[in-house]
């Protein structure tokens, strides 16, 4: 599970982040929505210790992302908005080598490797070279890093961007399968998506957390494009108002 | 220790597989190939002359050490001012503009095991360069008689001074992602050091001894000549660690609140 508690984050006098909560449970998939800038990525690079909180706490399966950082980068996969690959590996020696910097033992290698590599789908591709792999490869093989070391929480950062129709449906099953016993948080922009395979959504806006309910209690009495716009659109339009 | 080689052994992997590799070291050796060749084309001109005016004193003070060997490793180690920074400018700054500066720095890893990783990748790289540079003295032992120890302690000097601008080279590239800044600022520093002591005839006696502890060439002619001198040994000892500790502090300040 992951626990965010007042997070902020500062870029000189920017203020990226303001002050975000939110918890996602066991074996949930949480939905992060927002405009562009509305400090999704950051967020989220704060929560795999790729970034520096300036303030606020984040704890994942127990351990503090500060104080623990060691533990919470073993129980993390991360998928960045780019697929960390390295363009002159093949599909086997990049999945073998993170596997190896994420701690597993050289004997469980093969093994883990083999898993990932059927369950995402990557078994004619194993010895093409990452940089010559199409866009959907790509992001799939970004999936299959994020799972090697079998993660209990798995942060992706808009895994369908790019992809076209049948490849977004091929990721998105991919994720409801994985989730079962593990903590998702994915951001994206495609609310269907959300409306899909999550069951809790975060709204953020600006920095701020607009809402964070289940996906049920929000759509009950509209679409979510709907509760989208007017807690993205409102929030503006609130500001300009007051402001006027 | 095994996340230091799993780095290392992907950054010598991708050395090999990008042609950057192959045109270093085609250019180092061509290079070095045609400084040996002039040098000892010289030799041979000077000992055909000596021997004709029959001056045994003169032939006597002409050595292959003295006038092949030593200023070979001065040529080698001013196109490795070059090289080096082209051979370290990828280390970091392509992981970050690449993205996968993300992987390692979300990975259960140290940042002491990332840029040991790095360093150690890097040093095979040169030691493999310095390596086959040994092909030239090879030749001098095996139609020759120079002295072995001399030779021996020279390329000693050759590779810590190219291992010194390893761990410069990787100081530089962890400050950007642009690979050019990388190795211009990189090549601008060891030139720097390089030639840092050039004022020191006219400097205070003071300044002059500074300058000179602080130049690469004064401990590198050491060598060279031939004297193996802790001094000498801890000068490149320690510019290694203390790059190598900076370039850590770098990698860290991101993870700094």
């Amino acid at each position: 599970m992951i626990e965010v508690r007042d997070l902020t984050k500062r870029y000189g006098d920017l203020l990226a982040v303001d002050r975000v909560s939110f918890t996602a449970q066991k074996g949930e998939i949480v939905g992060f929505l927002g405009p562009n800038g509305a400090g999704k990525t950051t967020t989220m690079r704060i929560i795999t210790g790729f970034l520096p909180a300036t303030s606020g706490t984040v704890t994942v399966e127990g351990f503090d992302i500060f104080d623990d950082a060691h533990e919470v980068r073993k129980r993390i996969g991360y998928l960045p908005e780019n697929p960390p690959l390295y363009s002159d590996m093949t599909v086997t020696s990049y999945l073998e080598f993170v596997g190896r910097i994420k701690g597993l033992a050289r004997a469980a290698l093969p093994e883990a490797v083999d898993r990932v590599i059927r369950r995402c789908g990557l078994t004619e591709v194993t010895r093409r070279v990452l940089g010559h792999l199409s866009k959907g490869f790509r992001q799939r093989v970004g999936l299959a890093q994020a799972l090697i070391h079998e993660p209990g929480v798995l942060v992706l950062d808009e895994p369908t961007i790019g992809l076209d129709p049948r490849q977004i449906r091929e990721i998105r099953s991919l994720i409801t399968e994985l989730a079962g016993e593990r903590t998702v948080i994915l951001s994206t922009h495609i609310l269907q998506e959300v409306v899909q395979i999550c069951r809790k959504v975060v709204i953020i806006n600006e920095g701020h957390v607009a809402v964070e309910d289940q996906i049920e209690n929000l759509t009950r009495d509209m679409p979510l494009e709907e509760v989208f716009m007017r807690f993205i659109g409102g929030g503006r339009a609130a500001a300009e108002e007051a402001t006027a | 220790m095994k996340n230091i080689l799993a780095i290392a052994a992907k950054d010598i992997r991708s050395q090999f597989v990008s042609p950057i590799a192959y045109v270093v070291l085609t250019g180092f050796l061509l290079l070095g190939g045609w400084f040996f060749f002039n040098l000892l084309a010289r030799f041979n001109f000077l000992l055909q002359l000596y021997l004709q005016f029959r001056n045994p004193e003169a032939t006597q003070r002409l050595n292959l050490n003295e006038f092949v060997i030593a200023p070979l490793l001065h040529n080698l180690s001013v196109i490795l001012v070059i090289l080096v920074p082209v051979i370290t400018m990828r280390s970091f700054a392509e992981e970050k503009r690449s993205g996968t500066y993300e992987l390692l720095m979300t990975s259960p890893l140290t940042v002491t095991e990332i840029v040991l990783g790095k360093f150690l990748g890097a040093f095979v790289f040169v030691l493999v360069m310095v390596l086959l540079t040994g092909i030239y003295p090879l030749i001098l032992v095996l139609y020759g008689n120079p002295e072995a120890g001399v030779i021996l302690s020279g390329f000693l000097g050759l590779l810590l001074l190219a291992t010194t601008f390893v761990s410069v080279g990787l100081l530089t590239s962890s400050f950007t992602e642009n690979q050019i800044i990388a190795a211009v600022s990189c090549l601008v520093t060891l030139l720097l050091l390089y030639v840092i002591s050039w004022p020191a005839e006219t400097a205070g006696e003071v300044m002059a001894a500074a300058l000179k502890y602080l130049s690469l060439t004064e401990h590198f002619s050491e060598l060279v000549k031939g004297v193996i001198d802790t001094r000498d040994l801890m000068y490149f000892g320690s510019v290694i660690v203390l790059a190598l500790f900076l370039t850590q502090r770098s990698v860290e300040s991101l993870r700094w609140r």
